[in-house]
């Protein structure tokens, strides 16, 4: 039975990790803009109520949500509607406010993302997550369950320390039965922009290696891009136009691609 | 938003935990306000409990950041190996990450269990005068998730504070999750009586971390912690072979020195980035110890150094 906020959403895309700092938000802005760059409808649902990234990454920070008569509209980034974001960033009185709230108050704001939005018609919504195994992914493993959610796409960086971390929320994942579409090896490699040396700053490998292991998907390895925060932070225009002429976009085509064909959609070559 | 106010409270509600709950004048009208007064305030007792073993610590230092990844497993581990490096101090070092515990493999002690004695449940000893307690320490196999809601998260750490018996410790050194959330407020109310003496805020130089940290400041002003400083992590790469410098997370707006400035903080100091450091966790060595003559190694000292003039 699909009724409901989320009843016209074709596929449902977590993006988790055990491990903070990884770039969870990061591959899901990517993945999302690189979703729409195929012509796709697509929703960023932010559920990291403490530390909410996602309105930053699109340039959309201290935007309003306003209610409609069908539920909460998302603050979509441009007039053509094809991307709309929702997050707690949106809520707060002052961006620098702390959300200081224990699991049952977070359960409750959750529930009310995945039931009042009015997402309207999606090809995908993307929930962006917290690190961790606790309160919020808990709650969205139950109350996704009745949507069938396509799949949870796993990001790690290189090293051991996130490595440990992730395995637990690859076991996570197995638990509440999410089925997991690969992993994202991210910030695998630096290529010193003056003499374009590379250094493993944080390992390499790791991630591809823990994938054969689980015998899950490879999506992809994103190396380090310091231009990345430039690109997401600078002023004028937004890094939704900007993404496309990152370096970083061919290698989001091909883990977009993977992410699509593993959701059984089909993959438009453009 | 504090923890104890219900959503329909008035605007000066004492917050359901106080004395004054159900009685105060501003409670007129709430539709609590029958159960606040009637409902006895019991104080729990694992609090006596917890204040008698923190008797024997003399400080208790908090590394905290709203954001994840910045590094406060990785400092935490250093802070401690360098408090260590007088024999004569003892240091304890407790992880309240409950879900992703890093202590364990980061200060070597990968695959260790903790035991039981008649006095408590004993940490595990990295050397003869650090301790380390973590829920990796009790898990079956370390790829197990710890899949546990707030109270059950809060519980462990409530036994962290009343059951291990650290004995006696010059520093308690409390490593935590990214967030401000059920782990933060539980360590802070278990350890109200007691005390903190201050927490250390650590991020990364990019506005991305530098938004989360500001509101993890307000947190700790909110529930009354002393913040030590601002430790800015990662703070630019020197590429090994041209030793130019490259800002990976670039500090799009004035990093940690201005933000710490505006927002009326010490700033520690910055830390740049070192592969080093990383596979040092990876491998639970000790940076300090193998690689003393990397740029970082002085950075570090150089905040550590504050640290100790701050509590002593």
């Amino acid at each position: 039975m699909a009724d409901g906020a989320l009843a016209n959403v074709k596929h449902i895309v977590l993006v988790l990790s055990g491990k903070g700092g990884v770039g969870k938000s990061t591959v899901t802005t990517e993945l999302a803009l690189s979703l729409v760059e195929q012509g796709k409808r697509v929703g960023v649902l932010d559920v990291d109520l403490t530390g909410p990234s996602v309105p930053r990454m699109f340039g959309v920070d201290g935007a309003q949500v306003h209610q409609a008569s069908t539920g909460w509209v998302p603050v979509y980034t441009d007039e053509t509607k094809r991307l709309g974001i929702m997050s707690i960033g949106f809520l707060l009185q002052n961006k620098d406010d702390a959300v200081v709230w224990r699991g049952p108050k977070k359960n409750a704001m959750i529930r009310q993302f995945l039931q009042d939005v009015a997402w309207g018609d999606l090809d995908y919504l993307l929930i962006d997550t917290p690190p961790g195994t606790s309160d919020e992914h808990i709650s969205v493993a139950e109350y996704l369950k009745e949507y069938n959610p396509d799949g949870a796409v796993i990001v790690t960086t290189p090293q051991a320390v996130s490595l440990a971390d992730v395995r637990k929320e690859l076991n996570f994942c197995r638990k509440v039965k999410i089925p997991i579409l690969g992993v994202v090896e991210n910030m695998s490699g630096f290529v010193c922009p003056h003499c374009a040396e590379c250094s493993d700053i944080f390992s390499k490998g790791g991630g591809e290696a823990m994938a054969t292991e689980f015998n899950v998907d490879f999506l992809g390895r994103v190396p380090i891009d310091p231009g990345l925060t430039t690109l997401i932070e600078a002023d004028g225009g937004s890094f939704v136009d900007r993404f496309t002429q990152s370096a970083l976009y061919p290698i989001f085509k091909k883990i977009t691609a993977k992410v699509v064909a593993n959701c059984g959609d089909e993959v438009i070559e453009s | 938003m504090a923890s104890d106010k219900p959503e329909d409270a008035p605007e000066h509600c004492p917050g359901t935990e106080s004395e004054l709950a159900g009685k105060a004048d501003s409670c007129a009208g709430c539709p609590n306000q029958a159960i606040c007064a009637s409902t006895p305030k019991v104080v729990d007792p694992a609090i006596p409990l917890i204040n008698e073993r923190m008797a024997n610590v003399k400080h208790k230092i908090l590394v905290l950041s709203g954001k994840g990844g910045v590094g406060k497993s990785t400092f935490t581990t250093n802070l401690s190996f360098a408090l260590s490096l007088d024999e004569s101090v003892q240091v304890g070092v407790m992880d309240v990450d409950v879900c992703g515990p890093s202590l364990p493999r980061m200060t070597g002690l990968d695959g260790e269990q903790i035991h039981q004695s008649n006095t408590g449940w004993s940490p595990v000893y990295v050397s003869d005068n650090v301790a380390v307690m973590s829920v990796g320490f009790m898990l079956q196999n370390p790829d197990d998730a710890v899949i546990w809601r707030g109270p059950k998260k809060n519980g462990i750490i409530k036994q962290f504070l009343k059951d291990v018996d650290w004995g006696e410790l010059d520093y308690l050194v409390v490593d935590t999750p990214p967030g401000t959330s059920d782990e933060h407020l539980s360590v802070v109310q278990y350890l109200k009586e007691s005390g903190i003496d201050g927490a250390v805020i650590i991020t990364t130089p990019q506005e991305m971390s530098l938004q989360d940290v500001r509101k993890e400041i307000n947190f700790c002003r909110k529930v009354k912690i002393p913040i030590i400083g601002v430790v800015e992590n990662m703070s630019g790469f020197v590429c090994p072979k041209c030793t130019k410098e490259s800002a990976i997370f670039a500090p799009s707006t004035g990093g940690a020195k201005k933000m710490a400035e505006e927002m009326k903080v010490p700033f520690l100091g910055a830390i740049p980035l070192d592969p080093r450091i990383g596979k040092s966790c990876d491998y639970g060595e000790s940076f300090l110890d193998q690689y003393p003559d990397s740029p970082a190694h002085a950075a570090y000292m150089r905040v550590i150094d504050q640290i100790k003039a701050y509590v002593a």
